[in-house]
């Protein structure tokens, strides 16, 4: 594998993980709302 | 993964398990599960969300003491077998990188703990990443073979940031578990640090064994095993917890200081003779969890 498609695949890869850890706090940030504002399901 | 050549490893973007690393997953486990146990012993619960959230921000909050941690002690790690292989040492990632991953990941923690529970966790939680950064890895870790002592108060934190974020005040039963992790941490680094010795001689850090010797240092071990053992059994006879965790203390405590006694015993120097050092090392990081995994058994069961 060649340097360039080295950066390529960790690129893709960490651009992934970021992809999940972002989608993971914006519900984080739902369920943070909902119960700072104390609303019962 | 077939091999790559690379003449400059570290222009590459860091591959995530070294971002990971850098986090030291190790020690932030005892780190989240000490925390979790504060949360836990405190007599309100939070919303799901939110006590969970805090167990999220004393994890990125020690990632990024890891990380910051790293960064500076990057020439230290180089000579130390141990630390060698770290990504930054072995020039996996970029320096910079770190910093800025380091203090990008600690502010984040800060603020959100901040919005999500109270600012007084917060407060505790920047305090606890400043003190183990500032005034652990920069001042006292390469000046003083007391670094542990101080620098363990870092560790001592996520207990009582649990506890303040559960319920926003302080309290004694979370000042009590401060205390335990604060003389949990000496004798726990101290018999690391005795058969690691020659690394840390190396390295020029100026540990206890290499400064004062091994006979000091178990003593030392010794005497802080005792205060310890006084200190994790407190909190029964003041009425503050129950039976399950007086009993839990008191066994654990009592085998602790036995450990402790077979160290002091011990007359080894060379590394592979120090069975009991090596011993009470493991057996600390047991101590500490069934410690305050049955503080929570006493705060939630029956009886």
């Amino acid at each position: 594998m060649s340097q360039e498609e080295e950066v390529v695949r960790r690129q893709r890869e960490r651009a992934r993980i970021l992809a999940w850890l972002l989608g993971g706090f914006v519900v984080l940030l739902f369920f943070i709302t909902i119960a700072k504002t104390g609303i019962n399901w | 993964m077939p091999a790559i050549e690379m003449s400059n490893p570290a222009a590459l973007p860091a591959d995530w398990r070294d971002i990971l690393a850098l986090t030291k997953p190790r020690v932030m486990s005892l780190v989240v599960f000490s925390g979790l146990c504060g949360l836990l012993a405190a007599p309100v619960l939070p919303p799901l969300a939110l006590g969970f959230t805090a167990i999220l921000c004393i994890a990125l909050a020690a990632g990024a003491c890891g990380a910051l941690n790293q960064w500076y002690e990057v020439e230290i790690d180089a000579k130390m077998r141990r630390t060698a292989k770290r990504p930054l040492p072995a020039g996996r990632m970029d320096r910079d990188a770190a910093l800025q991953f380091g203090v990008g990941l600690g502010a984040f923690s800060v603020l959100l703990m901040g919005l999500a529970t109270n600012w007084l966790a917060a407060v505790l939680l920047a305090v606890s990443i400043l003190f183990y950064v500032l005034i652990y890895t920069v001042w006292l870790k390469p000046r003083t073979a007391q670094n542990i002592v101080i620098g363990g108060a870092a560790g001592a934190f996520p207990p009582l940031i649990g506890w303040v974020a559960a319920t926003g005040h302080m309290a004694t039963l979370p000042l009590l578990l401060f205390g335990i992790v604060f003389l949990w941490t000496p004798p726990h680094f101290w018999a690391l640090s005795l058969f690691v010795r020659s690394d840390y001689a190396a390295a020029g850090i100026p540990m206890l064994p290499v400064v004062a010797g091994p006979q000091n240092t178990r003593k030392q071990i010794f005497i802080y095993s005792l205060a310890l053992a006084v200190a994790a059994v407190a909190p029964w006879p003041l009425g503050l917890t129950g039976p399950i965790y007086g009993g839990a203390a008191t066994g654990l405590s009592i085998g602790f200081v036995i450990l402790a006694g077979r160290v002091l015993g011990n007359r080894a120097t060379d590394p592979a003779e120090m069975g009991p050092e090596k011993k009470l090392f493991a057996y600390s990081v047991i101590y500490l969890f069934v410690l305050f995994g049955a503080l929570v058994a006493d705060r939630w069961l029956p009886w």
